[in-house]
């Protein structure tokens, strides 16, 4: 028990002075997602049911490449601010910070992982 | 993290039922948390009969007719009796609000009360509300000018007066944020719906000339941004307001200040 004022422990460290700018990036990436993913899922759904050859091909194509490196590279950032977000509503302390770092290293690892993926099968 | 269950010392267990009022023809049933922090036990939930025939249409009623003919251990705020005052908030039937102005014909089967959820407990239906004072002083609601004062009075147009509509009217009884679970999870950082409805209302009074330094002090994903849009905080106002609009449009300025 410390012996804090009220008013103090009301208003803690002060504000971060953050907080608009990861607020206003999800609702951009969420609208751009919104945009491009069902364009993403109606051009790679084309190339399902096909063999390993006509699926590289598809995704050779310089447009489908690029639409396949903006759903990676948005979608994996999209949802690393957005998993932010929940474990700091759920969890506190170094287990916040912890997962939060977790969190960030796989979503961008797997940014780095797919956009290499795609570049090994588009180049 | 986040917890799911109650402690041991907070677990809800079978109280006392009460004798039913003699000669009553029309008898409703009340199941009330009870808690004594002197007693040393777990919370209870007891059981009371009222006479409707001799008793006023709103939950307060049966309740100061209950703690003055049955039970005069039971502890609740309650001042104004017409919902001006936000004393006697509290959890109704599952529904944070004000007894004084909720009809008990609203309610379908036994009338269930417990304390406003998430608080600490006082006593019986009293939460502590400690936190959330301090909360609204930090948020400095008052009228915050740089300009000499004026001879008369600060001037204001029709308009701008009408902005407040909808904001100067809350009673600070705290329904909202204890229906928030945002305001559950954090509400040690996160101001909770009733500040940042204060906050609003002072950002946007065209007399205020510290828009800037209050908006700075809401810039933090902890005290502004855990507001997730969930809309309790609406749906639950027992004076028909609109806190998530506020905040909506506090995170609004904010973004327009930046891009």
């Amino acid at each position: 028990m410390r012996y804090l004022t009220d008013r103090k422990r009301a208003e803690g460290k002060g504000a971060a002075g953050t907080g608009t700018e990861h607020a206003w990036y999800m609702k951009v990436s969420g609208v751009g997602l919104a945009l491009i993913i069902p364009v993403f899922l109606v051009a790679f759904g084309r190339a399902l049911g096909g063999d390993r050859a006509e699926v590289i091909l598809a995704l050779s194509h310089p447009a489908m490449a690029i639409l396949t490196g903006l759903v990676i590279f948005f979608g994996l950032r999209h949802f690393a601010s957005g998993a932010q977000t929940m474990i700091e509503d759920y969890s506190h302390g170094t287990t916040r910070r912890a997962l939060i770092i977790a969190v960030l290293v796989l979503s961008y690892g797997l940014i780095a992982t797919g956009l290499f993926a795609l570049a090994k099968i588009a180049l | 993290m986040v917890q799911f269950t109650l402690p041991k010392n907070s677990k809800i267990t079978t109280g006392k039922t009460w004798p039913k009022p003699e000669g009553a023809k029309t008898l409703r049933k009340f199941q009330i948390y009870r808690w004594n922090p002197d007693d040393g036990q777990n919370p209870r939930v007891d059981t009371y009969f009222v006479d409707m025939d001799r008793c006023g249409p709103m939950v307060l009623d049966a309740l100061i007719k209950i703690k003055n003919e049955i039970d005069p251990t039971l502890t609740f705020r309650r001042s104004c009796r017409e919902g001006i005052c936000g004393s006697c908030a509290m959890n109704i039937d599952g529904i944070n609000t004000l007894a004084c102005i909720y009809g008990m014909d609203e309610i379908k089967g036994d009338v269930k009360i417990y304390p406003l959820p998430h608080m600490p407990v006082v006593k019986d239906l009293i939460p502590d509300l400690t936190h959330f004072y301090a909360q609204h002083a930090s948020i400095m609601p008052w009228l915050e000018t740089k300009t000499n004062r004026p001879a008369k009075e600060w001037r204001q147009s029709i308009e701008d007066r009408e902005k407040l509509d909808g904001l100067y009217e809350c009673v600070m009884c705290a329904s909202c944020s204890t229906s928030c679970p945002s305001y559950w999870w954090n509400g040690d950082k996160y101001l909770g719906p009733a500040a940042l409805l204060h906050a609003y209302r002072w950002i946007i009074d065209s007399r205020d000339e510290a828009t800037g330094e209050r908006l700075d002090d809401l810039e933090d994903p902890f005290k502004l941004y855990r507001c997730h849009t969930i809309m309790n905080c609406t749906k639950t106002c027992p004076k028909g307001l609109n806190p998530a609009k506020a905040i909506a449009e506090i995170k609004k300025l904010m973004v327009e200040r930046t891009v």
